[in-house]
């Protein structure tokens, strides 16, 4: 499996307007050798989680900057479930307060990082859990 | 958990999760990916392809996404297979043809794929053609390729789809542009976008001088392609999985000679070919 590459896709969930950061992201992860998708603004919960089922990715990184993350995490992820791609990391960022991040995270979903991280500690972490996946699947089969 | 289902299987009954993933197994040259697709040969065959090319920003993707829309308004269900470049320094991309496809994204009758072209140079993936027949077998009466921008001579489209659309725009050079042997000739449809921009008509013109007497040449080129399809395949299906190997291993432990074999298959071979054929859907 040497030719496999770590499939990402970028999100933008609901009405928040501003994508700056959506696509600072999708090109550092472009820049260290991931295969990134990118939806565009105005997304919704179902039509992000069938572009991943679409697109088998392995990772969904949302971006919100709206305030809509409680809403919008929980949705996605059913809307995941719900075409079989439960299995996808998700995570993501924006302008989201450390309770709800805490709560987000400790509520099973991934890391999540806020304004002023460097881009390649989240590549880096994407890198680094993907390795642990495809280490477990190689285990399994 | 019951014993694990092929992907094959899944896809016959419209799984979209099981396509997509044995695109992704088609896509990282995965081992288990001959096994899915000889179970899906049968059904591989049935639809029609288009593959659109030309230069970056000419109107690609917004064409194909016209063009989905056009057959669902027919019925008819469309495969999406959209290619852009791989970065050659880290091997990563950034895919964003289906942007340009975004009312199509839940229509239940569209499934688009987005592509990275991997180290292959012709304009599509190393995987696009596998990609193709899996759309295929999983029954979408039209495919839409679509290629990364491409320059002058990246032709891979050629051998990949039944009929090629070259996108163009005005403003990328005079009357010997046109003239030039390569991507225009693969054409069987030259669409000139962006026709509200000067120099519209004159590419038009261009494009009509230009066009003119290539299809004797296409035709000759189409003829060996489904020689080469048919060779390559054929080969593929008798020693595939549940093929001939046994049957010869066995003959040749018998003491049959390798030639009386190969001359008994050829005769079994081509007299199947002169029962009634069974006419496709």
């Amino acid at each position: 499996m040497t030719l496999r590459k770590i499939r990402v896709l970028v999100g933008k969930p609901g009405l928040d307007g501003h994508d700056r950061g959506a696509k600072t992201v999708a090109s550092a992860l472009r820049d260290y050798g991931m295969e990134v998708i990118y939806t565009g603004l105005h997304q919704t919960p179902e039509a992000i989680a069938e572009i991943a089922a679409q697109e088998d990715v392995d990772v969904v990184g949302l971006s919100i900057l709206s305030g809509a993350h409680m809403a919008l995490f929980p949705r996605v992820r059913a809307e995941l479930v719900k075409r079989g791609m439960g299995h996808v990391l998700l995570t993501g960022g924006g302008i989201i307060p450390q309770d709800d991040m805490q709560a987000l995270e400790s509520g099973g979903y991934a890391k999540l990082f806020g304004p002023g991280t460097p881009t390649e500690a989240i590549a880096k972490w994407i890198q680094g859990e993907m390795e642990k996946r495809w280490k477990a699947e190689g285990a399994q089969s | 958990m019951a014993a694990a289902e092929t992907l094959a299987a899944r896809i016959e009954r419209g799984d979209r999760t099981a396509l997509a993933r044995l695109i992704s197994w088609a896509e990282n040259a995965d081992p288990r990916f001959a096994a899915e697709l000889a179970a899906l040969w049968p059904k591989v065959g049935r639809a029609w392809r288009i593959g659109v090319t030309g230069p970056p920003g000419a109107g690609k993707s917004t064409l194909v996404n016209e063009l989905a829309r056009v057959e669902r308004t027919h019925e008819r269900t469309v495969g999406i297979c959209a290619v852009d470049p791989s970065s050659p320094f880290t091997g990563g991309a950034l895919l964003g043809d289906r942007i340009r496809m975004d009312d199509r994204t839940l229509d239940p009758g569209v499934y688009i794929r987005s592509m990275a072209s991997r180290g292959s140079h012709g304009g599509l993936a190393r995987a696009a053609a596998s990609a193709c027949d899996v759309l295929d077998a999983f029954g979408f009466g039209t495919i839409l390729l679509e290629t990364v921008g491409v320059g002058q001579a990246e032709y891979d489209v050629l051998d990949a789809a039944d009929t090629v659309v070259v996108v163009l725009c005005p403003g990328a050079g005079d009357g010997i542009q046109a003239m030039k042997a390569g991507l225009l000739e693969v054409a069987d449809v030259l669409v000139v976008n962006k026709s509200d921009l000067p120099g519209a008509e004159r590419l038009m013109n261009d494009l009509t001088d230009a066009a003119s007497g290539l299809g004797a040449a296409r035709t000759k080129k189409r003829v060996e392609q489904v020689r080469h399809s048919v060779s390559e395949q054929l080969a593929e299906r008798l020693w595939g999985p549940e093929g001939l190997r046994g049957r010869v291993e066995s003959e040749l432990a018998r003491g049959v000679s390798p030639h009386a074999i190969a001359a008994a298959l050829l005769e079994e071979i081509t007299h199947g070919l002169t029962r009634p054929a069974e006419v496709r859907g």
